[in-house]
């Protein structure tokens, strides 16, 4: 291998402190959440402690939490499942370039790029309208789909365009159905991938918040509530908050980290053995 | 007992029959599995856009949305001094975190796409940069206030060095701590978009331009960066629409101090002057499609997926 070069480890110096920019406040608070009761927002530390993180139990002293937490997973669960199935439908639909794909791919960047909050007064004002109450199973689950749906898609343009069109040739010529060739050939092959959509989206919805802040109804979800102590809780069971809710935005990104990464090595060892000469 | 299963068999066989005709016809069969998604947007996006644009020329009394057909709405919108402030102050933050996250941004990916030799590496370091992405936005804005508050760790530290002798008190609750927050949030936007067009470009194409006696910048302006120009662009749409999108981040990260188009429409929106916001909403819709559109002009999104 030739030397690395000194641009090398510069860029190596400015990559470190972007990761230090990214996680450094997250892990600021993660120290400050174990603050002593009598700390404040701020450093200094005064004695460590679990008692922000016993507040978090107590109803009185920040509301709904865990019966919002539950909205939210639930949620999260519901918007993951439809964004997996529909993105892979209208993947494959895509790749048929049927007439008007133009206009719903159109509308697809439009629903990336509209601002949520125009979603959430829209949807909010149609519920109005028909005379229907928002709540967070129906116009909430509808508003985030706006946001995890255009994600999902484009995770499996990106996977059909680097699709090899040759596994699909060779089971049809096999004599295999469309259906056959979908369901044994096509979904195996980019099942990886569709793990990568579920994350997306559940993780979108369950961080998601300006889409569903008037679509939620009375009941809120975590990001919402979230929300609303920022501007009347001051005390370190905010950061609590956030780093039992970041812990498990983690714990959800390691496991499915982990579970590809396992599927890609059963993969690889369950390999073809074409040219290894066993019959 | 194997009758049932027979028939059902049967039937299965022949739905599957039906289901080939149908594969067969690409047109009906491209717009059925297009239809569930065709729904969603509809229902969730195209209709309340339209509802959006209707109640925009209604009026509003304290309590309730009148039906009515009155440019009042735009009319108090378009000739209040406010607006013009907003647009600019919007404007402002969508440029200077254009700037700032195009920059970050194009030295990362360049770094991970040029620099990084091993594909093992590649993609650790990659999902080292997305999973904060993948985290809390508001948690993530919140952490910023024990970092730039008036006692946080950087007065502080600052201080002690004797770079100052009094906390700045610019730090948190301005526009630095808003437009900070957003490069927090959005810089991977840019990251991703500008990594994925690098790594598909041809790197004999660099060893080339070496070859014939290109040094490093030469290379990097010559070459690289007009074919990453695709990433770029997308990067800056996401980047910018978010931006100009916004309502909560300048909220909190101003301590309610500074106003965009977003907080407009929100405010509005808290004192139920639904007409009102959706005048506004229409307005900065329409904004926002115009820069997309020319944006567009430079890049066929289609082909760079």
């Amino acid at each position: 291998m030739e030397p690395r070069p000194r641009s090398f480890y510069i860029l190596t110096g400015f990559f470190v402190l972007f990761l230090l920019f990214l996680y450094g406040p997250t892990l600021t608070i993660g120290i400050l959440s174990f603050q002593g009761p009598g700390g404040g927002l701020t450093f200094p530390m005064r004695g460590t402690s679990l008692h922000w993180f016993r507040e978090l139990f107590e109803q009185q002293a920040v509301g709904d939490i865990w019966g919002s937490f539950r909205r939210s997973l639930v949620l999260g669960l519901m918007v993951m499942t439809t964004t997996v199935v529909v993105s892979v439908i209208g993947g494959l639909a895509f790749r048929k370039r049927f007439p008007g794909s133009t206009v719903l791919f159109y509308l697809i960047v439009t629903a990336l790029v509209i601002p949520s909050i125009l979603i959430s007064l829209g949807v909010g004002l149609m519920f109005d309208q028909a005379g229907m109450t928002v709540h967070w199973s129906t116009s909430g689950y509808g508003a985030q789909l706006t946001w995890t749906l255009p994600f999902g898609l484009l995770i499996m343009f990106a996977v059909f365009n680097r699709f090899d069109k040759s596994y699909e040739e060779a089971a049809r010529d096999q004599g295999a159905t469309a259906w056959q060739t979908l369901r044994y050939v096509v979904l195996p092959i980019i099942a990886p991938m569709l793990l990568g959509v579920a994350l997306f989206g559940f993780t979108l919805s369950y961080d998601e918040f300006a889409r569903t802040l008037l679509t939620s109804g009375s009941r809120n979800t975590l990001p919402l509530e979230i929300y609303g102590m920022t501007t009347n809780v001051t005390t370190p069971v905010l950061y609590a908050l956030g780093t039992l809710t970041t812990g498990f935005s983690l714990l959800v990104i390691g496991t499915f980290i982990t579970v590809t990464t396992y599927l890609a090595r059963k993969r690889a060892r369950a390999a073809s053995d074409a040219g290894k000469g066993l019959v | 007992m194997s009758e049932t299963i027979g028939e059902a068999r049967k039937s299965r066989l022949s739905l599957s029959a039906i289901a080939d005709k149908i594969a067969a016809n690409k047109a009906v069969s491209g717009w059925l599995m297009a239809a569930p998604l065709a729904l969603v947007l509809l229902l969730f996006l195209v209709i309340p856009i339209i509802m959006i644009a209707v109640v925009s020329f209604w009026r509003a009394t304290e309590f309730s949305i009148i039906p009515d057909f009155v440019f009042e709405n735009y009319e108090f919108l378009l000739t209040s001094p406010v607006t013009l402030t907003v647009f600019i102050n919007t404007f402002k933050y969508a440029i200077v975190t254009w700037i700032c996250t195009l920059l970050i941004g194009f030295t990362v990916a360049y770094y991970l796409a040029f620099h990084i030799r091993e594909m093992r590496w590649q993609v650790v370091m990659f999902l080292l940069c997305s999973i904060p992405f993948l985290t809390s936005n508001i948690i993530r804005m919140i952490s910023w206030i024990p970092f730039l508050g008036r006692n946080g760790i950087a007065n502080s530290t600052l201080i002690s060095w004797g770079v100052i002798d009094e906390p700045l008190e610019w730090l948190l609750f301005s526009d630095f701590s808003v437009i900070l927050a957003f490069v927090h949030l959005y810089v991977l936007f840019m990251v991703v978009p500008i990594f994925n067009t690098m790594m598909r470009i041809d790197k004999s194409l660099v060893e080339a331009a070496r070859d014939a006696g290109a040094t490093g910048p030469q290379i990097l302006w010559n070459v690289i960066i007009p074919l990453t120009k695709p990433g770029l662009m997308i990067g800056t749409i996401f980047v910018v629409t978010l931006v100009m999108g916004d309502f909560f981040t300048v909220r909190i990260m101003s301590g309610s101090q500074s106003a965009n188009v977003g907080r407009l429409i929100s405010n509005d929106i808290g004192l139920l002057q639904y007409p009102s916001a959706s005048a506004t909403a229409i307005v900065l819709l329409i904004t926002v499609l115009l820069i997309i559109g020319i944006l567009l002009r430079f890049v066929d999104i289609r082909k760079e997926l």
